[in-house]
C-alpha cells in the first residue's frame, strides 16, 4: 500500500482569501502591545537601573515573572481568569494586546537597562560637568544614544511578539492562525494552509526586519 | 562681603580633605587653595590621587571628611550637596583624557547643547559664542562633523571650546594629552597656553612636564594621596626640596 501525498498548490491558493482578513488581527495585537510593552518597559527598565532599591525591587519583581512565565499561560490567565477577579468579561482582543504588552515589557524593560547602561560613564560626566542636572544629562545625551543600541534588540522582540500572537487562537481571536483553523475545519487541507499561514508569518517578519535594518543604517551615521 | 579684605578669596579652597575608597585611603589632608587667574599643575604617579582631587572640586568624586569651597560656595561630604554642585559645576569647566564628547551630536550643536540648556541663552547666541570658540581652538570648518570624524586632538580642542562655551570661572584639566597620539599633544597643549595666556584660572593634571614647568604659577607633588610638596615650577623642578618629589621626577624626567 502505497500513498502518495502531492502537494496541492490550487488549495494553497485558493485558501490566500480565507487567511487575509486574520493579518489585520495579527497587526493588531502584535503592534498594539508592543507599543504598550515599549511604554511598559521604559518605566520598568529605568525604574531597574534606578539608584533607590525600593524602585528598582517592584521592577525586578514585574520582570522575573512576566519573563518567567509562559505567554500562553499569562493570556489564558487574563482572558479566563482576570473575569472572575473584575466580575465582567474581557473580549478576546484586549486579552491579547494585554498579554503581548506585558510580556514584551518584560523583555524590553532589560532591553532599555542595557541600553542606558551601555552608555560610557563619561557621557554621564561630562554632561553634569557642563552643568546639565541629572534629567537633562539624560534626556539630552545618555537617552538618545541608548535609544540608538536598543533598535536591533527592539526588533528582536518586535519579531518574536509578532509570532508570539499565533498562540492567541486558543482564545478565539481571528488572527491569522485562527482564520488558517477555521478554514481547514471545512476542507481538510492542512498542509497546504499552514504552510500558507508561515508564509505571511514570514511576510511581516521578513518586512520588519528589512524596515530596522534601513533604521539601523541610518541610526550609525555618527555612530 | 566685606570691603575691609584687601587679600583675593581664593576661587578655590579645599581644607583636611579626606577620601576613602573602601579601605584605600585616597586623599589624606588635602590642604589646597587656588586664586583667581592662577594655573596649577598637579603631578604625580598613576594612581596617586591626582585625579580624584581635581575630580572633588567639581563634585565627580565625593570625600568623605573636610571642607571645600569653589567659587563660595559649599561642598559638603559624601555628596550631599546637590544643589551647590549644579551652580558650581556651571561656573566650573571640565576637559577629560578620553574627550567624552557627545557621539551623536555635531561639533556645534556639543558646543552649544549647555549654554541653551543651563544658561538659558537663544540658539542665535549660543551659535554666535560657539563659533568664536571654534574659531579660536582652530576647529571652525568642521563644526557640522561628527566628533567621531575628527582626529584625537581635534575632538580634545572641541571639548575645550565646549567647556568654554560656558564662560567658566575654573578650568579643570584631567590628563588632556594622555589619551592622545604624540602628533596632536602640542596642538591642544598650544590652546591651554593661549588660554592661561588670557588669565584663565586652570588646575591642571598632567604627565607633560614640559609644559607644567612653562605654564604653571605652582606645581603641586602628590604620592600616595598626600600634598607631599607644592612650589614655583622652577623651584620644584630644579631643587626639589623632598625625597619623594626627587624620585618622581628622576624617573619621569630621564628620558
Amino acid at each position: 500500500m502505497e500513498v502518495t501525498f502531492q502537494f496541492d498548490w490550487a488549495a494553497a491558493l485558493r485558501s490566500i482569501p480565507h487567511l487575509l482578513p486574520g493579518i489585520p488581527w495579527t497587526l493588531l495585537i502584535s503592534f498594539g502591545g508592543l507599543a504598550i510593552g515599549f511604554f511598559i518597559g521604559i518605566f520598568f527598565g529605568l525604574l531597574r537601573i534606578s539608584p533607590l532599591r525600593w524602585l528598582r525591587f517592584p521592577a525586578i519583581l514585574y520582570i522575573e515573572v512576566f519573563r518567567g512565565t509562559p505567554i500562553l499561560v499569562q493570556v489564558l490567565f487574563i482572558f479566563y481568569g482576570l473575569p472572575q477577579l473584575l466580575g465582567g468579561p474581557i473580549n478576546a482582543l484586549t486579552a491579547g494586546i494585554a498579554a503581548i504588552a506585558v510580556n514584551s515589557g518584560a523583555y524590553i524593560s532589560e532591553v532599555v537597562r542595557g541600553g542606558v547602561q551601555s552608555i560610557e560613564r563619561g557621557q554621564r560626566e561630562a554632561s553634569l560637568s557642563l552643568g546639565l542636572s541629572r534629567a537633562q544629562a539624560f534626556r539630552y545625551v545618555i537617552w538618545p544614544q541608548a535609544f540608538r543600541r536598543m533598535i536591533p534588540p527592539l526588533g528582536n522582540q518586535g519579531i518574536i511578539s509578532i509570532k508570539d500572537t499565533s498562540l492567541f487562537s486558543v482564545i478565539g481571536v481571528g488572527e491569522l492562525v485562527r482564520q488558517g483553523q477555521i478554514y481547514i475545519a471545512t476542507t481538510f487541507t492542512a498542509l497546504e494552509v499552514y504552510f500558507m499561514v508561515a508564509l505571511m508569518y514570514l511576510a511581516i517578519t521578513w518586512s520588519l526586519s528589512i524596515a530596522l535594518r534601513l533604521l539601523e543604517r541610518r541610526g550609525l551615521v555618527g555612530q | 562681603m566685606t570691603q575691609s579684605k584687601t587679600t583675593t578669596t581664593p576661587i578655590v579652597r579645599m581644607a583636611r580633605v579626606n577620601k576613602h575608597f573602601g579601605n584605600l585611603h585616597v586623599l589624606k589632608d588635602i590642604d589646597l587653595e587656588v586664586q583667581p587667574g592662577e594655573v596649577v599643575v598637579v603631578i604625580g604617579a598613576s594612581g596617586s590621587g591626582k585625579s580624584t582631587l581635581i575630580r572633588c572640586i567639581n563634585g565627580l568624586e565625593e570625600f568623605q571628611q573636610g571642607h571645600i569651597e569653589v567659587d563660595a560656595k559649599e561642598l559638603l561630604p559624601d555628596g550631599k550637596s546637590a544643589r551647590a554642585l549644579q551652580k558650581i559645576r556651571t561656573e566650573v569647566g571640565m576637559v577629560f583624557q578620553q574627550f567624552n564628547l557627545f557621539p551623536h551630536l555635531s561639533v556645534l550643536d556639543n558646543v552649544i547643547l549647555a549654554p541653551m540648556k543651563v544658561r538659558g541663552w537663544s540658539r542665535a547666541d549660543a551659535v554666535e559664542t560657539a563659533e568664536r570658540l571654534l574659531e579660536r581652538v582652530g576647529i571652525a570648518d568642521q563644526s557640522a562633523k561628527h566628533p567621531g570624524q575628527l582626529s584625537g586632538g581635534q575632538q580634545q580642542r572641541v571639548a575645550l571650546a565646549r567647556a568654554l562655551a560656558m564662560e567658566p570661572r575654573l578650568m579643570l584639566f584631567d590628563e588632556p594629552t594622555s589619551a592622545l597620539d604624540p602628533e596632536m599633544i602640542g596642538e591642544v597643549l598650544d590652546a591651554m597656553r593661549e588660554l592661561a595666556k588670557e588669565g584663565m584660572t586652570m588646575v591642571i593634571v598632567t604627565h607633560e612636564m614640559g609644559f607644567a614647568r612653562e605654564v604653571a604659577d605652582r606645581v603641586i607633588f602628590i604620592h600616595q594621596g598626600e600634598i607631599v610638596e607644592q612650589a614655583p615650577p622652577e623651584r620644584l623642578f630644579d631643587s626639589p626640596q623632598n625625597e619623594r618629589t626627587r624620585n618622581f621626577l628622576s624617573r619621569v624626567l630621564k628620558h
